[in-house]
């Protein structure tokens, strides 16, 4: 009796501990996903009802030049702010990874604030900051002014939409870089600062190449997210910044057309999908270090 | 052979930690020298300043007579191996021993035959392409050795270099450090804990204790004619009894010890008088171990010079260590009755039956020459 709890001998007994989550995750993730899964293959047969008639059609409407186009386009807007929050994290994540111990716990709480407050909240906050007579603006006559510098009209376009990607987007790129930075051996770059590099080749030719594994999953865990954003775009953009989460949401709620949007979705889950495993990919052929 | 690096009144503090405490010294050109000293005395960090990755908090540091305390690492005639060796992991052989000339702008073609050059002195010809993480630690600290002489620096600074290695290796790559040294004439300055080590490689050593400088000296001074009871303690082992001058000729002193209730014949003098507090101190292997049998009466030898100095004690223990037995041995004492002091005493097995010589219990004499034992004022 006393070895109930012992997994040696009671495998099975353990194993049920497994149950609860299993159950969670049939219930709430694979069941779902699985109907819209079918949807995708599915028609239109009355304003509610989906007939699964494992018709291609939906794909072959989501394959449209006017959807790959906002899907190019989706995948340009996540590259570039992917590349962009890149280039801005990646000097944060190295400062945050020499700074002093104490400092280093507030710095990274710093960077994870944002996650903690509603993304609608944080959305509109950018809006009350970019829009004509935002803070931005105001800064910069008060400024600038003189020189003729006018406000800037930066609400309802691409420049908006990339702003607000990137914002929101920059933790997910902060720390995993940090992680990789924050393992990398000093004496590494001591040895490299010994042996005649200056700081900035020394950042080059060392610190950047021994910390591609941090890159690669922090590009990866920040591209995802911005490609299926759905929020900036909408609040932010103007009537050319759609991203291709904005198309999926028609199509479920304005368009009433589940069967298409399910589509949709299923073709960016591909895509993401695809990615992961090439990163995989290549984490599995660097050798282990 | 001039001065090549001089530490003028250096001082480094980390926040209260005073880790060097105004520490000058000078390091002449062509020198193997040793920063020798327990862990935790600031060995590295007086290397690191020399290097110019820790700026001095006081005090400066010359390098063929110019100020470099505050030039930044790559503006320094020096190069460093480091105790984790520090090889770029993403980077084969042979492009780690090219880095630093890289960075220099040496061209290409030079570059690669340098590169080689360097790799057949630390005998790894064939391993240029390998990579790091195929290599053993003793290559690796070869590598490391390389990429930094490739240089041609003016000093070569080395941070424990052996320490990660296992014994047998440490002593092979012992003499080919040494090897290396002779052939390139740099010079080396280096940082260990490891007094053999020091022993071995240096031509010079400084002793450090908590910051501060105890002493610099070559290895045989350091050994045979240590400054203070710490040095003397830190380097091999050593017997200290503390005592007074009876009497003091010029070439002669006469040392009262009453933990031993004996004076002692020293052979030189010792500049002091009797009311200093002095201490006698003796390396067991300077001592020599006599039967006693029952007599009481010290031995009278053939030969003797004068100024021999006897003990009566009995034998504790002994460690049978091959090559040397060591005793642990109790002295009589001025007091009978009362437990003197201990000795220890090494004793060379010069042939097959000399550790049969004593046994555990036995009553002997211990015995020095007045050229034997050394005097510390502190
Ligand atoms: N970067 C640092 N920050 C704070 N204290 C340090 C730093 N480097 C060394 N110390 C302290 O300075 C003292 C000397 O260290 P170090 O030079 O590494 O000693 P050693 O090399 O002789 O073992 C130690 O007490 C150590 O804790
Ligand atoms: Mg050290």
């Amino acid at each position: 009796m006393a070895n109930e709890l012992d997994w040696h001998r009671n495998k099975s007994g353990f194993a049920a501990l497994l149950g609860p989550p299993l159950g969670w995750f049939l219930l709430f993730f694979a069941v779902p996903m699985a109907v819209v899964w079918a949807y995708s293959f599915g028609t239109n047969s009355g304003i509610a009802d989906i007939e699964i008639s494992g018709t291609f059609a939906n794909y072959a409407r989501a394959l449209e030049p006017l959807y790959l186009g906002i899907l190019g386009k989706s995948l340009a807007f996540a590259a570039l702010a992917t590349l962009i929050c890149l280039i801005v994290a990646f000097p944060v994540a190295l400062a945050i990874s020499f700074a002093p111990p104490q400092l280093k716990t507030w710095l990274l709480i710093g960077v994870m604030l944002p996650f903690w407050t509603n993304l609608l909240i944080r959305t509109y906050a950018l809006i009350a900051i970019l829009r004509d007579e935002g803070l931005l603006n105001m800064a910069l006559t008060s400024a600038f002014g003189w020189a003729g510098v006018g406000p800037l009209a930066i609400m309802n376009s691409n420049m908006a939409v990339m702003i607000g990607l990137v914002y929101v987007h920059l933790p997910f790129m902060v720390l995993p870089l940090y992680a990789a930075l924050d393992r990398l051996d000093r004496s590494l770059i001591e040895a490299a600062l010994d042996l005649g590099a200056g700081h900035v080749r020394a950042i080059f030719t060392i610190v950047v190449p021994l910390a591609v594994p941090g890159i690669l999953s922090g590009l990866l865990l920040t591209f995802i997210p911005v490609l299926g954003s759905y929020l900036a775009p909408d609040l932010l953009g103007g009537p050319d910044s759609q991203m291709i989460a904005n198309v999926i949401e028609r199509q479920f709620k304005r368009a009433n057309d589940w069967p298409f949007g399910a589509a949709l979705a299923f073709l960016l889950m591909y895509l993401t999908l695809f990615g992961i495993a090439a990163q995989a990919m290549m984490q599995r052929k660097r050798p282990v270090d | 052979m001039g001065t090549i690096i001089e530490f003028r009144n250096i001082t480094k503090r980390f926040g209260p930690v005073v880790a060097v405490d105004d520490v000058s010294l000078t390091i002449n050109e062509g020198e193997f020298f040793a920063l020798l000293g327990p862990s935790g005395c600031g060995k590295t960090t007086l290397l690191r300043m020399l290097a110019g990755f820790e700026l001095p908090t006081r005090g400066q540091i010359f390098i063929d007579g110019k100020d470099i305390s505050r030039a930044p690492p790559n503006r320094r005639p020096v190069n460093m191996v480091f105790q984790s060796y520090a090889v770029f992991p993403h980077l084969s052989v042979l492009k780690n021993i090219e880095y630093g000339l890289r960075m220099d702008g040496v061209p290409a073609a030079e570059r690669r035959a340098r590169a080689e050059a360097a790799l057949s002195l630390v005998q790894l010809e064939g391993y240029g392409e390998r990579m790091p993480d195929q290599l053993s630690g003793g290559q690796r600290q070869r590598v490391a050795l390389a990429r930094a002489v490739v240089k041609r620096p003016r000093v070569l600074l080395l941070d424990e270099p052996l320490s990660a290695l296992d014994a047998k290796l440490r002593e092979e790559l012992r003499f080919e450090m040494s090897a290396l040294q002779d052939k390139l004439g740099i010079t080396f300055v280096m940082v260990t804990h490891d007094q053999d080590e020091a022993l071995v490689l240096a031509t010079r050593c400084a002793v450090m204790n908590k910051g501060s400088l105890m002493q610099v000296a070559t290895p045989a001074d350091l050994y045979e004619f240590p400054a203070s009871r710490l040095v003397a303690d830190f380097i091999g082992s050593v017997n200290l009894f503390a005592g007074n001058v009876r009497s003091e000729e010029a070439n002669h002193a006469i040392i009262d010890l009453p933990e031993l209730g004996i004076s002692a014949w020293l052979d030189h003098g010792t500049g002091t008088s009797e009311t200093v507090q002095l201490w006698l101190a003796l390396r067991p292997e300077k001592v020599e171990l006599m039967k006693r049998g029952t007599t009481d009466r010290p031995p009278v030898m053939e030969g003797t010079p004068p100024g021999y100095n006897v003990a009566a004690g009995t034998i504790l223990d002994i460690a049978y260590l091959g090559s040397e037995s060591v005793y642990d041995i109790r002295l009589d004492g001025p007091e009978t009755g009362k437990e003197g002091k201990r000795i220890r005493v090494i004793r060379p097995n010069l042939t097959r039956w000399d550790q049969e010589d004593f046994t555990w219990d036995e009553p002997v004499w211990i015995g020095w020459h007045a050229e034997a034992a050394h005097i510390l004022q502190q």
